[in-house]
């Protein structure tokens, strides 16, 4: 099979995460968008790999993953006390930088 | 013979076109957790391209990391922080979401024209560099041999991770708790000056008929015990304040007692005993002789 077709569906996601990340406002969601792109990016090193013949593009694919898992562990204690002290979750509330 | 269509390219077709919807949907979708479970879905998707592309780790890896761990974090968030906010659909910056569109789209169009065509030799299979021991020890040969101090500095970025997370999450209480001896001290004093009970508030319910927190207790005349119910619950309008319906049981005992009493004209088994001196009720209550002999 034509691994372009993959390259093609890697680029459509993580150009839905793009989206998503600038249009939605809920903090949260606009979160999952990030990690659709990290996916995307990490659908087109495992077809990568696997249209060079080594295992290069996978441990790569594997070390996205574990740094995806870490900033979601701190993106989300940030969203969790950004929530606790303005008692909201959507970005456009957390303008308290720009003044 | 070479078939014409094979496994990978089934499991492409079904689940390409199923996580663009899934995709799709996470964009698109305004309650959040409607978000988290498409999201959630094109994981599961993602996992099972990566099976077709010979990647059996990853696979596992995906559903365990992804799906498990990563999307059961933001649904556990999601709880914590309303669940039940929907996006607004304000534009904080005029034009904002047309551009948006116009970007992605063009980024789009580039990617798929420009990178979607740039493989021109066929797949080469991972048959070679996974040999003879198998594509998850051949991962492990690369993560611990070429790929080693990158994999120690993910050691150190999860520990710092995680460290980050209890230092953001920790909030400091700004009044301290109230221990035994405090509280002690304190309703004594309030005792002294306003003469409130010291001792805990009666418990809620009405014995043997509701056990509701809802229900007040019942004082022995009858009368509702202020306190038996907490504060937030009577705020609420949560609580049976119908006193007539409360101790309704209760008469009805009463009454059906005083019918059988006037039927047996004043006389009931063992009202004798009841209404006799205490002193004599308890000696005739003896059963056998030595009543009598206590008593000439």
């Amino acid at each position: 099979m034509n691994p372009n077709a993959y390259i093609v569906l890697s680029s459509i996601l993580f150009c839905l995460g793009l989206l998503g990340f600038l249009v939605r406002r809920n903090a949260l969601v606009a979160f999952m968008s990030i990690e659709l792109m990290l996916n995307a990016a990490n659908l087109s090193f495992v077809t990568f790999a696997n249209v060079h013949g080594n295992l290069d593009g996978q441990v790569a694919a594997f070390f996205v993953m574990v740094v995806a898992a870490a900033e979601v562990v701190v993106g989300l204690a940030i969203i969790m006390m950004i929530f606790r002290t303005r008692r909201s979750a959507s970005v456009d509330d957390e303008n308290l930088l720009r003044h | 013979m070479i078939p014409l269509v094979t496994g990978q390219a089934i499991a492409f077709w079904i689940l390409g076109p199923l996580s663009i919807a899934a995709g799709a949907g996470m964009v698109f979708s305004r309650k959040p957790v409607h978000c988290a479970l498409c999201l959630a879905g094109l994981m599961c998707c993602l996992a099972g391209l990566y099976a077709s592309l010979d990647a059996p780790f990853l696979f596992v890896a995906q559903i365990i990391v992804y799906t498990g761990a990563v999307m059961m974090l933001f649904v556990f968030t999601m709880m914590m922080i309303g669940v039940d906010s929907v996006d607004e659909m304000v534009e904080t910056i005029k034009g904002q979401r047309a551009a948006t569109a116009i970007a992605v789209l063009g980024l789009a169009v580039l990617l798929v024209s420009a990178v979607g065509h740039g493989i021109l030799t066929g797949s080469q299979g991972l048959a070679q560099a996974n040999g003879q021991a198998g594509n998850v020890r051949s991962l492990a040969f690369l993560v611990f041999g070429r790929y080693v101090f990158a994999f120690e500095a993910t050691a150190a970025l999860l520990i710092t991770a995680a460290l980050a997370a209890m230092v953001l999450s920790h909030g400091e209480p700004l009044v301290g708790k109230e221990r035994q001896r405090a509280r002690l001290e304190r309703r004594t004093k309030e005792f002294a000056a306003t003469g409130a009970d010291p001792g805990p508030l009666p418990s809620p319910g009405i014995y043997a008929r509701h056990n509701s927190v809802d229900h007040p207790a019942l004082l022995p005349d009858g009368a509702i015990a202020d306190g038996s119910v907490i504060a937030t619950l009577a705020a609420r309008g949560a609580v049976i304040v119908d006193k007539g319906r409360l101790v309704a049981p209760t008469v009805r005992a009463d009454q059906a007692l005083a019918d059988v009493h006037d039927e047996q004209h004043g006389i009931l088994p063992g009202e004798a005993e009841l209404s006799a001196a205490p002193g004599e009720a308890e000696l005739s209550a003896v059963p056998g002789g030595p009543a009598k002999e206590i008593t000439p």
